[in-house]
């Protein structure tokens, strides 16, 4: 393949849908919009998740990579991606730790990737952190507003 | 008030166990310092110089008698004996052990207070006007939008790693008693005809590259109002600037980008997030303006002008020039229901620690805002606390209760009102001390009588460029600074964090503790002798300029 860019379906720990997962590397941002066939594409912080939107039905993949867990600027990237309509699946990459798992499911990813292996029942524990949510996101939940209004 | 239904209750006990199970993490050595350090520092607990520091929110400033005796409480169980009120109206407790913090968390979750989001890079607790509710001069009570605006910023999923901190105010009057233009985004709620909706201000801060925020949209109706938070922080989370945190803040991508192109990008993803549809039902707005709804105001005093009840009250006490006569024309704030004014408990007791109340004092005001204020009370952003509706005729008894427990100083917006961080005293970035400058300032002034003669000087101290004391909208402001070893103190003036924004201007060569008192006092020479007839010191140096002062300091 002469690219080794991207995580492999066996580094994947937690992963919340049904489908296969692709098996092929993913490409930069820049080489997605380049080629015509990529289906797997790697957001790196720096790079404006806007420019995959007219190439969402061909993706089948997209990793978004923590490098620091710290740059929040990934989490926009899979909410923008969502609200776009992108329905494959939204990996998160790098450095991804127990308190961070429910916010970036909230913001859209369904698989995650993370750099060191975590703990199990912490994770699940993680997952499960927020019974109520304040605000709308890209996982579709009701909101406490909604909820407190609803007929 | 607001009150807590079983949502609000299960996202505060949820933080609770989180926080409890992350301390527990942190134990076994599965989360590194560096890791645990953000998740930390969102529950509000800092490392300063000689212990962790727990900073508590009181959104909005707004408490009852509960919550201050829960906090008076805590004060006296896990730290010792007092806590430090701060300029955002939070509370800060110096002298915390990491083991009781999760404890202490329950605690504050059992009277419907927390510590979320107080620190690290995420959407601060929202502050307003401690006259909000009461003001006779506001649109609209800010704080339903405050209480909107914190359920909404409060564990949010996509702006919990955000280049920096963010603060945001919101204010709904012409007057500004919130510095709601020196934050990353300040809200004026105004009225457009008959329609209620929001100014919004973007990328004001203080700290060492300090910027007045420039409007960046005149009205956004109500029922975006979530939405254009949304896109503006957004914006601001995808482009703010990651490589340096000095440059990280909202203010320096608005300066770097320009404000109308900051404001395009802005605009461009509320139209599309308007199209996501984020915003909470209109319906919650007005569930929680209902929490605001004014108290039960005795009306039989309706008829009875305001000037006219107050002058029988101060003649019945000792007239205008008595102590209670001077703490009611310093101390108390016109209120919109006729009647009852605002009046400000001063924690800057000359020589005292500016913002400090101890867990004795704050019953004692928790006592007080039972008995007159309708059970409710207010943190000001300059560190002193607020009755917000207290009955003319009910000002001896308050002011009496007050004075006995050295709560009486009549010095609200004086020289002596000074806000102060903590300084080197407490601090790690400090460079210098603040408190003891503030101490013999305001015991200076006090000594001397000056005080009076002066008027409202609003004097601002920061231990160091990170400006936590608000020197730069200081009318006279002192900057802490280490040189060679010793400490320095720049001296600046004219800054203003009211609605006539301004920031201050260094005087020029920095002074050493001793210099730097003897400044403020010539300082304040050159006022007296050149103001004229109802001019404050402001006022006299926006007239005048620098030169007179720099030629009395320097010269």
């Amino acid at each position: 393949m002469g690219n080794d860019l991207g995580t492999s379906p066996d580094e994947v720990q937690f992963r919340f849908r049904d489908d296969e997962p692709v098996d092929h590397a993913t490409v930069t941002v820049d080489s997605c919009c380049d080629q015509t066939n990529a289906a797997a594409v790697r957001i790196e912080p720096g790079d404006d998740a806007r420019v995959l939107l007219p190439f969402l039905d061909r993706l089948a993949l997209v990793e978004v990579n923590f490098p620091a867990f710290g740059d929040g600027r990934g989490y926009s990237a899979a909410r923008i991606l969502r609200e776009a309509g992108y329905t494959g699946e939204l990996r998160a990459v790098g450095q991804v730790l127990i308190d961070q798992l429910s916010h970036m499911r909230r913001c859209g990813f369904d698989s995650f990737a993370p750099d060191k292996r975590l703990d199990e029942e912490d994770a699940a524990r993680a997952f499960a952190t927020w019974e109520n949510v304040y605000q709308r996101a890209a996982d579709g939940r009701r909101t406490v507003a909604e909820k407190r209004h609803e007929a | 008030m607001y009150r807590y239904d079983q949502y609000d209750q299960a996202m505060v006990d949820a933080r609770v166990a989180e926080f409890r199970d992350q301390a527990r993490r942190r134990l076994e050595g599965k989360l590194t310092e560096d890791q645990f350090k953000p998740l930390r520092l969102m529950n509000g607990l800092y490392l300063q110089l000689h212990a962790y520091m727990l900073r508590v929110a009181i959104p909005y400033g707004t408490l009852d008698s509960r919550q201050l005796e829960k906090l008076a409480d805590i004060a006296d169980k896990y730290d010792r004996g007092y806590g430090h009120f701060t300029t955002r109206q939070n509370i800060q407790y110096n002298w915390i052990k990491l083991e009781d913090a999760a404890d202490i968390l329950a605690e504050l979750a059992s009277v419907e207070m927390h510590a979320i989001q107080t620190s690290g890079n995420c959407i601060r607790n929202i502050s307003s006007d401690h006259f909000a509710g009461a003001a006779a001069d506001e649109v609209v009570d800010p704080r339903p939008y405050a209480e909107l605006m914190r359920q909404w910023s409060s564990f949010h999923p996509e702006f919990s790693y955000l280049p920096r901190k963010f603060k945001i105010a919101v204010i709904a009057s012409e007057k500004d008693r919130a510095a709601m233009r020196l934050h990353d985004i300040g809200i004026r709620i105004v009225k457009r005809g008959a329609e209620v909706g929001a100014e919004v201000y973007a990328g004001g801060g203080m700290g060492r590259t300090p910027m007045v925020a420039p409007l960046i949209r005149d009205f956004v109706a109500l029922d975006q109002l979530i939405t254009y938070a949304e896109a503006a922080l957004r914006v601001y989370n995808r482009y703010g600037r990651r490589d340096n945190k000095y440059k990280a803040r909202i203010k320096i991508l608005v300066h770097e980008l320009g404000a109308a192109e900051y404001t395009r990008q802005v605009e461009e993803e509320f139209a599309h997030l308007l199209s996501v549809g984020v915003e909470p039902p209109l319906a919650e707005l007005e569930r929680i303006k209902a929490h605001f709804a004014p108290p039960p105001f005795v009306s039989s005093e309706v008829e009875t002008p305001f000037e006219q009840h107050l002058s029988t009250i101060l003649e019945a006490n000792g007239g205008q020039g008595s102590a209670f006569g001077r703490w009611v024309r310093r101390n108390t704030h016109p209120h919109k229901a006729p009647g009852y004014v605002s009046a400000v408990i001063s924690l800057k007791p000359a020589g005292g620690i500016p913002g400090d109340a101890t867990s004795e004092q704050m019953r004692l005001v928790a006592k007080l805002a039972r008995d007159h204020s309708f059970d409710e009370l207010r943190v000001m952003h300059t560190q002193n606390l607020l009755l917000p509706h207290v009955r003319i005729a009910d000002l001896p008894a308050v002011w009496q209760a007050l004075d006995e427990a050295g709560l009486g100083s009549p010095n609200m917006d004086t020289i002596e009102d000074i806000i102060a961080c903590p300084g080197l005293d407490y601090c790690s970035l400090a460079n210098a001390r603040s408190i003891p400058l503030a101490q013999r300032i305001s015991e200076r002034f006090a000594e001397t009588g000056r005080t009076e003669v002066v008027g409202e000087l609003k004097l601002k101290i920061s231990g160091c460029i990170n400006a936590c004391g608000h020197h730069h909208a200081g009318h006279i402001g002192i900057l802490g600074v280490d040189k060679k070893g010793v400490e320095n103190y720049q001296l600046s003036l004219g800054g203003s964090e009211a609605e006539d924004v301004s920031l201050a201007k260094i005087t020029g060569p920095g002074f050493d503790e001793d210099g730097v008192i003897a400044a403020v006092e010539k300082v304040t020479d050159v006022y007296l002798a050149k103001r004229s007839d109802g001019e404050r010191f402001l006022d006299t140096y926006r007239r005048i300029g620098m030169e007179p002062f720099k030629e009395a300091l320097y010269g």
